[in-house]
């Protein structure tokens, strides 16, 4: 039981950050909810690479011992970096939006008239 | 009777635009009009190599299919005792078949946005997201790795974002932008969710390793459900097309045609992941209670049928001209899905090949015909700078150039004859009224609401008398009528011999993604 | 925005070299313990970044402008494919590992589970590139951002 309480936790994030996705108005309170989500797929990644009494997988003066698997670290650093991209990029459109329109109410955004 | 090409050209054709992509902003620093020349030369080049090996690929399909696997890092040679395989290139004919597409286009763009886009600033930053779009969009089509293809998926989402935002003066295109960015974030981050379950149970991320290892668990049937629907999402069917009339109006005209092609990629994503990586399962069917294909074709069919209705009805009651031209793309895509949902149900006999080989051909008639149309449209805002159709009239007597292509856009996507159109519709017609007649009946009346539409535009923007307003109005450029050229000469071309495209480029195409055998011994079987 | 007082200031400047070592020796090291190019580009550009909250916008702005660290990037980017090319130049495929096995530069291979960092071939070669494009490519997002709402709050457009 206690193996699976990451497991748990991943799906708790990713339901917390659709809500907040679905159910605020807030254009900063949406950008919040992916980056819930994205921590979520992160920590999924990184726990499906655990063996049961493993070690950190480093190689130099290592105990010797079971290590964990090291590829899905890699995949999970990928999708950091990819994620803080996505984030930069949000937050500068984010900023040219309330130039614009003097508000962040994603309701009174993108109405067609001005 | 092929060409002889060096082996690393599947890695070339990725690497030519990433380092043209990073070279552009220190050339930029010396002068405007070398980067402009030195992006269409880097450009031209990579059109040159995928159509050399496009060549190649097609004419050794003729006996037998012929897939060119190139391996990054080490030896080319596979061994298959360690626990993991590298990083790998395999192109097949449909790879190679929708990579031609996505370099014409681009190649299109570029040259239609030396004079188009030359009054703008931040132009270096313009080129150099247009050369990562076109890496990001030729890596997802031809990798034979699932996370390569998710890595891939990112770079063509952010580059196309930061381009359907380039006019930063305009609220409406910053909105749409993030709109674009938002959507496309949650569609690949399910799409990585469902690969990490894919991993946690088979310890492979190769799409032939995994194909060949898959058994059809609960979990095995979540990962398809996510990833079909995730890259549907971006492939703009409804109901999830919520973000494509605002990304494709409110973009500039020669990135609106690049987004087509990363539609189009998508596309290729889900027709990769039902028919290879999933492939051992529909092939064989007599294992589960419920045949496979049956269930997964009769699926898609509503969501397409669905998608036509809706593209068609939205896109009588517009006055934007590029948002009614929007809709029209929605409807096309949705034509695609309908031939490729009654290809799966309908799997083993011969209607059901005919509707595939319709689906494929009317890929790259789509692509041509929606890219001119839209093209079209940024000339007319460029000479006018009016989008709405209440406004425009008589510019027939102006822009005679620009009226001619618009008739050639406006038969070919509504399905005329002697056009490209007429070809891949007439078999969808056929091979859906043998599935269900019902679904023939929409399609068709469907395409004649098209005409419809699209005789109003015409009407509305180019006859009619002559307003006072644009009396002086010009022909645009030679650059951009050269760049609508172009696609007009492959669109006529394709409408008069369509036989001949049929049997040299989408059969072998078919072939290759029907029987995934010969993609599996890549890897697998050595050689 | 404006900059803060005068002991902010003072600590920054004494801790900001501390900062900028770690982060070139997690960049250095990336193939014997874990870090590399990203993570050590992200600790030395958050050092930046703390000298960009401390001195205020303003003063930073004079200093450096956005355009020089563009070059930066550039450059970084370029040597990370300009290595790959030179895997297939002299090797045999893309991003070979052609160093792996001289004497001189980056070549010896390691016996015992302690290795010196002269080993492992091109990696710490594309450790560096990686980390420059990095440090540019963060800094040069937040400098953006801050000139960005600087001149938002002074009223112009």
């Amino acid at each position: 039981m206690i193996y699976n309480i990451p497991y748990i936790a991943v799906v708790c994030l990713i339901l917390i950050g659709l809500y907040a996705l679905v159910y605020k108005r807030n254009l900063i309170k949406m950008i919040i909810g992916i980056t819930l989500i994205q921590s979520g797929v992160n920590l999924f990644l990184i726990t499906l690479g655990y063996r049961k009494g493993s070690i950190a997988p480093i190689y130099t003066s290592s105990p010797g011992g079971i290590m964990a698997l090291p590829i899905p670290q890699a995949l999970t650093l990928t999708s950091i970096v990819i994620g803080v991209a996505v984030l930069a990029l949000m937050l500068s459109l984010v900023i040219h939006i309330y130039r614009h329109y003097g508000t962040l109410d994603v309701r009174k955004i993108g109405r067609l008239n001005k | 009777m092929s060409i002889p090409l060096p082996e690393y050209t599947p890695a070339l054709i990725i690497a030519i635009p990433l380092l043209g992509a990073f070279l552009t902003p220190l050339i930029s620093r010396i002068n405007d009009k070398l980067r402009n020349i030195f992006v269409i030369l880097v450009l031209g080049l990579n059109l040159f190599f995928v159509s050399i090996l496009a060549y190649n690929i097609f004419t050794k399909s003729a006996q037998e299919p012929y897939i060119m696997k190139y391996v990054f890092g080490g030896s080319q040679n596979i061994d298959l005792t360690l626990p993991i395989v590298r990083i790998l290139f395999e192109v097949d004919a449909m790879s190679i078949f929708m990579a031609i597409i996505a370099s014409t286009l681009m190649f299109v763009a570029v040259i239609y946005s030396w004079a188009f886009m030359k009054e703008n600033t931040g132009l270096d930053k313009y080129y150099t997201l247009m050369l990562l779009l076109t890496a990001g969009m030729l890596g997802m089509m031809l990798t034979g790795d699932l996370f390569n293809f998710f890595v891939f998926l990112e770079i063509t989402s952010i580059s196309s974002a930061a381009l359907v935002a380039f006019w930063t003066h305009k609220g409406e295109s910053v909105e749409a932008g993030f709109k674009y960015i938002l959507i496309s974030t949650i569609g690949a981050l399910f799409v990585l969710f469902a690969i990490a379950i894919l991993y946690g149970q088979y310890d492979a991320l190769n799409i032939a390793v995994l194909a060949n290892a898959i058994q059809y668990t609960f979990l095995d049937k979540i990962a398809l459900v996510l990833l079909i629907v995730a890259l549907a999402m971006k492939a703009g069917i409804v109901p999830m097309h919520m973000w494509l009339p605002d990304s494709y109006s409110r973009a500039p005209a020669t990135v609106t045609v690049a987004l087509v092609g990363a539609t189009l990629a998508s596309l290729y994503g889900v027709l990769r992941v039902i028919f290879t990586l999933y492939g051992n399962i529909l092939l064989d069917p007599a294992k589960f209670d419920i045949p496979v294909n049956i269930f997964i074709g009769w699926l898609i069919i509503p969501l397409a049928v669905i998608s036509i209705i809706v593209g068609v009805m939205m896109a009588l009651r517009q006055t934007d001209f590029k948002r009614l031209i929007a809709f029209a793309a929605v409807a096309e895509i949705g034509y695609i899905f309908l031939a490729i949902g009654t290809g799966l149900a309908a799997m083993g006999t011969e209607y059901g090949r005919t509707a595939l080989e319709g689906g494929i051909f009317h890929i790259i008639n789509d692509a041509l015909d929606v890219g001119l149309l839209f093209l079209v449209a940024g000339a007319i805002y460029y000479a006018t700078k009016e989008w709405s159709l209440n406004e425009m009239g008589g510019l027939a007597r102006n822009m005679k150039y620009t009226t001619i292509f618009f008739i050639i856009g406006l038969f070919a996507v509504a399905g005329m004859p002697p056009f490209n159109g007429f070809a891949s519709k007439l078999l969808i017609y056929e091979s859906t009224f043998q599935l269900n007649p019902i679904l023939a009946i929409v399609a068709i009346l469907c395409s004649i609401l098209l005409l419809a539409a699209f005789v109003k535009v015409f009407h509305s923007a180019f006859m009619g008398p002559k307003l006072p307003k644009f009396k002086d109005v010009k022909e645009v450029p030679k650059s951009m009528l050269f760049a609508m050229g172009i696609l007009a000469c492959i669109i006529i071309f394709f409408g008069l011999f369509p036989g001949l495209v049929l049997e040299n480029i989408v059969r072998p195409a078919v072939d290759a993604l029907l029987s995934n055998a010969q993609y599996l011994s890549m890897v697998l079987g050595g050689a | 925005m404006s900059e803060m007082s005068k002991i902010v200031r003072t600590i920054t400047s004494i801790a900001f070299p501390f900062a900028m070592i770690y982060g070139l020796y997690v960049i250095a090291h990336g193939h014997l313990t874990p870090g590399g190019g990203f993570q050590g580009g992200a600790i030395v550009a958050s050092a930046c970044v703390m000298i960009l909250v401390a001195f205020g916008s303003k003063w930073t702005l004079d200093k450096i402008k956005e355009k020089r660290l563009s070059v930066f990037e550039s450059i970084g980017a370029v040597a990370f494919i300009g290595l790959a090319f030179l895997g297939l130049i002299f090797g045999t495929v893309f991003f070979n590992n052609f160093l792996v096995g001289n004497e001189y530069l980056f070549g010896v291979i390691p016996t015992t589970g302690v290795a010196n960092i002269n080993t492992a071939g091109i990696l710490p070669l594309m450790n560096f590139a990686v980390g420059l494009k990095v440090i540019a490519g963060l800094f040069a997002i937040v400098l953006v951002m801050a000139y960005a709402t600087t001149n938002y709050k002074e009223g112009k457009k």
